[in-house]
């Protein structure tokens, strides 16, 4: 312990040197594989400003161990520096007034012509900025090991009713059709996938985001809702609780043929040593190509005390937005740079294809915040859908009627 | 003992004394437990979303709670664990210390293997657990290699069943340490009544139906109200098993208290999500403390 | 009778080795997993022997596995652990040892009352406290140390181990008092010369109970610790939570197995004195 103090103690003094060494607490939970090499690169850019980097990462449950040591740390008065927080959540913090601006980095940046406008919405409470984006996810994906389709003779299915011909001929040949991780927050994603494939964006819209009690319990949403549920017959027995990349390790392994997820599961493969277009492919969920679901993450800066700290938040956003960190840190998490006009050469044609659609479906309104990732409700109402969805996932005895009534009361939650 | 009289010989620094050195505990749990209670209910009755916040919101979070199939899945989910759990643990603790009784050899490391599972957090077992009764990995694989390809046990992942997986775990934790007490029980009763009823001609077992399980009584009790706040307090277990689920069918108050106010940003719901447990809690054990302290002051 | 008497002593011991089994299990899945290769997890079952002994995943949870950009394994956890239970238990073994001398041998007017108010203490579901926990130890300066953690286990064990003491000494007689008073004793000298020495098979039960709640505790030890003090409870849970693609169950349960090890190790050497300390009393009434 004495020697790790002294250690400690020596690293801070050599920083001392820089001119504004300052150390920066930053609280995230990005620990999986892909996920934890995008976080070495954050370190190593903050380190070479000179800063002191504090690795607060805390594991488990999608950042819901996360939450509460923040909620904690932010009342008793010792709040990071910044933390890992996303959409509407943003807004939350900044109501309760704990959030510090970052808009003079901003300004100078001119972060307004940097990023499209849905993004930077996000990212300002009344007005100013608050966060950082780091990314923009894409989550409405099929990832596919395309020499187990070979095996079935299956085809990459564009649509739905192609899906069920492919997942029919996988589980034929013996092949587990689908690497299904049944938590609560995944099932959302699949189940958000789906709904886009059946009803589009616009459905979309009015039921996940405007929260249109006639759209939640349409006919489209009872047909999303029972498609959604065909699926289960071609997930196998052990998916309760598993986690989203032991899922996509099956698919990297040849131990299932497809999952639904979010281009946070490229890191795993690309950390597999896979390649894609080759070892697996990236293919739109079916039916959605021509939408995009966007999870973005980004960075929430919390006022501190001391002028220094304040200085590395403004550095650390700095670092955040530059093309150089964006590039390499989206390189690694699988995701696109959140920073428009990025040149995507590096990117493999997963990313390619992401950043292409993102423009475009941005320009034809297709463009929607993923409410499974966050980006659509408040953490409320988000919650409440999530038990209907998952508990309608695992109870054979709900009929989709039952779930849209669910979902319907569900949303009215505050 | 009646200090009143003695106490006219104690000197001054005697007589406060033992107050002063108890007030420190007292304060304490006067603003840890007994304050922080209150604030709690306080936020109850507040719209608290992430962070605690005093805007007045009435009994809105009470309605929304009594409203909730989720709150009601995990009230029923207790009552169901609450017996099992608190049944078993103690029909097994009882039937082992009655074994253990018997003048068994290597007593001592039967002793410890059965209590070793207490001296274990559920972080650090739950990893285990999981994977024993996960269908494709654990017990059921297990028995389909061995042969016995029909052996189905899915509780982990049945929604119907998710919550006795909960009280397999349970019961398992803690069945030893009450084999410990009625042990520590068994070894207080007098040989000479066992001896007596012995040559009386009564048989065993029912020397201990009769004679020996009555006595323990005190034991029983104290047992009862042990099992009876883990059961009422059981968080690590859910979490590291079945995290609450599949969806939400082994929630239990504990982890819907946890969830509401520290990951979904209903803090005020989760306030009185508490406050419903407090007064649970207080339901059951201030009869039992009433009852125990009255019981004291007559001896 | 000699016969329906050895049939009796199979029927005990076959019950108490089936016992015996159920409770082993998870220990001996987790041991066993630990020694195993990945390979071997993958291709054997469960209860099957490791071929070949490897201890490459215990040196990997201990020093390098790891959690994000920290690759230090379990070693720094576990000191922070050490640093944070033998304050808490002393303490917290020490305020019970003194609350229950006086609640059973020097009661005052409402006495009992206080010694209900703390005791109900442990029925709290702890997670209520933890946001004016958070609140307090913050004012307090001590929040995200160890130090605060000391003090949240402190309050919260308070209540056991005051009702752990007070239940031992009320079954000491009052007369051993009373003769020390009239040869001039006072309060500090009876306690430290009649009772404290007679305290010894409670004294053993109250550490050992503390030491496992203490050193189990995740959920305070997620809440309150900072970076360079979390708890091993927490290193293994972000541990056994960061997976890269392929899960490393050896290492996973190797660390779950290193955290569990002072424990256990108290358990099976001191295990004894725990259920004779529970004999001579702590569970009464």
């Amino acid at each position: 312990m004495a020697k790790q103090k002294i250690a400690v103690l020596a690293a801070g003094m050599m920083l001392a040197f820089g001119a504004s060494a300052a150390e920066v607490e930053v609280l995230h939970w990005w620990t999986s594989g892909g996920e934890a090499k995008a976080a070495v690169e954050l370190k190593k850019t903050m380190e070479g400003k000179g800063h002191k980097w504090k690795d607060f990462a805390v594991a488990g449950g999608g950042g819901e161990n996360a939450m509460t040591v923040l909620k904690s740390r932010v009342v008793s008065g010792q709040p990071p520096a910044a933390a890992q927080i996303k959409g509407p959540a943003i807004q939350e913090w900044g109501d309760e007034g704990v959030l510090a601006t970052i808009d003079p980095v901003a300004k100078k940046e001119g972060w307004d012509k940097l990023l499209p406008p849905v993004v930077s919405g996000v990212m300002k409470y009344k007005g100013q900025y608050v966060a950082a984006p780091v990314n923009v996810h894409r989550v409405n994906w099929l990832w596919v090991n395309p020499e187990l389709l070979k095996k079935a003779n299956a085809k990459v299915p564009a649509t739905l009713d192609e899906l069920f011909v492919t997942l029919e001929a996988l589980k034929k040949a013996g092949i587990q059709p689908l690497a299904y991780g049944g938590q609560p927050w995944q099932d959302a994603t699949v189940f958000e996938s789906i709904a886009l494939g059946v009803g589009g964006a616009d459905f979309y819209q009015k039921a996940f985001v405007k929260l249109d009690q006639g759209a939640l319990k349409s006919p489209t949403m009872l047909k999303s809702l029972e498609t959604y549920k065909k699926l289960k017959p071609y997930t196998d027995k052990n998916s309760a609780g598993r986690d989203w990349n032991q899922a996509t390790s099956m698919v990297i392994n040849g131990k299932a043929a497809m999952q639904f997820m979010g281009d946070w599961a490229k890191g795993e493969f690309l950390a597999a040593g896979k390649v894609p277009g080759k070892d697996f492919l990236c293919v739109a969920a079916p039916g959605t190509d021509k939408a995009f679901t966007f999870n973005i993450d980004s960075f929430v800066f919390f006022k501190q005390g001391s002028k220094e700290v304040e200085k590395g938040q403004y550095n650390l956003a700095t670092a955040l937005m530059s093309p150089a960190f964006q590039e390499t840190f989206n390189l690694n998490k699988g995701s696109i740079p959140a920073r428009t006009g990025m040149d995507m050469a590096k990117f493999d044609e997963c990313g390619k294809k992401s950043s292409a659609d993102f423009a475009a479906t941005a320009k034809s309104g297709s463009l929607v915040p993923s409410w499974a990732h966050g980006m659509a409700m408040r953490s409320a109402t988000q919650g409440a859908i999530y038990d209907v969805v998952s508990q309608y996932w695992n109870d054979d005895k709900m009929s989709a009627q039952q779930a849209a009534d669910k979902l319907a009361t569900a949303a009215k939650v505050q | 003992m009646s200090h009143t009289t003695q106490s006219a010989h104690y000197g001054f620094a005697e007589r406060w004394l033992p107050r002063l050195v108890l007030a420190p505990s007292f304060l304490l749990s006067l603003v840890f437990i007994y304050g922080f209670i209150a604030w709690n209910g306080y936020l109850s009755f507040t719209r608290s979303r992430i962070l605690p916040n005093y805007e007045s919101a009435g009994l809105s979070q009470y309605e929304a709670l009594f409203a909730s199939e989720r709150w009601w899945t995990a009230v029923q989910n207790l009552g169901i664990f609450g017996v099992l759990f608190i049944g078993g643990a103690m029909a097994v603790g009882i039937f082992l210390a009655v074994m253990l009784d018997q003048k068994i050899r290597a007593e001592g490391v039967l002793r410890t293997i059965y209590l070793y599972p207490l001296a274990l957090s559920f972080i650090v077992t739950g990893t285990a657990w999981k994977w024993m009764l996960n269908p494709g990995l654990g017990l059921e694989k297990l028995l389909h290699d061995w042969g016995f390809a029909s052996f189905t046990f899915d509780w982990l992942v049945n929604p119907d069943y998710s919550i006795y997986t909960v009280v397999i775990a349970a019961m398992w934790q803690s069945s030893g340490f009450v084999m410990a007490l009625f042990l520590a029980g068994l070894r207080g009763i007098d040989d000479s009544i066992i001896k007596a009823a012995q040559i009386d001609g009564a048989s065993l077992p029912r020397i201990y139906w009769r004679i020996v399980l009555p006595a323990l009584r005190p034991v029983f009790f104290s047992t009862l109200m042990i099992l009876a706040h883990i059961a009422i307090k059981s968080f690590d277990l859910v979490m590291a098993l079945t995290g609450g689920g599949p969806g939400f069918s082994s929630d239990l108050p504990a982890t819907f208290m946890y969830q509401m106010a520290f990951t979904r940003g209903q803090m005020g719901l989760g306030a009185a999500s508490a406050m419903m447990m407090l007064a649970t809690v207080a339901a059951l054990v201030v009869p039992y403390l009433y009852s125990e302290l009255r019981s004291k002051r007559r001896d | 009778m000699i016969e329906q008497n050895r049939f009796w002593r199979i029927v005990v011991y076959g019950s108490l080795l089936i016992a015996a089994v159920y409770y082993l299990l998870p220990l001996y899945v987790m041991f066993t997993t630990s020694l195993k290769g990945m390979e071997e997890i993958r291709n054997g079952n469960l209860l099957s022997l490791p071929l070949d002994i490897s201890l490459a995943a215990w040196q990997k949870a201990w020093s390098s596995a790891c959690t994000g950009v920290d690759c230090s394994g379990l070693q720094p956890y576990f000191w922070n652990s050490v640093l944070m239970v033998v304050p808490a238990v002393a303490i917290s073994t020490a305020l019970g040892a003194i609350n229950g001398y006086v609640l059973s041998k020097w009661q005052f007017r409402g006495s009992e009352i206080v010694f209900g108010m703390i005791l109900f203490g442990v029925f709290i579901p702890f997670q209520v406290l933890l946001l004016p926990m958070a609140q307090t130890l913050g004012l307090f300066g001590m929040a995200s140390s160890i130090p605060g953690l000391v003090f949240v286990h402190v309050v919260c064990g308070l209540a056991s181990t005051t009702l752990f003491f007070r239940n031992y000494y009320v079954g000491i007689p009052d007369e051993l008092i009373k003769a020390a008073r009239l040869d001039g004793a006072g309060f500090w000298r009876i306690f430290l010369r009649i009772i404290l020495p007679m305290s010894t098979p409670i004294l053993t039960v109250t550490v050992i109970w503390q030491f496992t709640q203490i050193w189990n505790d995740f959920l305070f030890g997620v809440v309150f610790s900072g970076l360079d003090s979390r708890p091993i409870t927490v290193g293994l849970n972000n541990l056994a939570n960061t997976t890269t693609s392929v899960k490393e169950y050896n290492v996973d349960m190797a660390a779950a197995l290193i955290a569990a090890l002072p424990t256990i190790i108290v358990y099976v050497l001191a295990g004894k004195y725990f259920v004779r300390g529970l004999t001579a009393g702590a569970v009464k009434g």
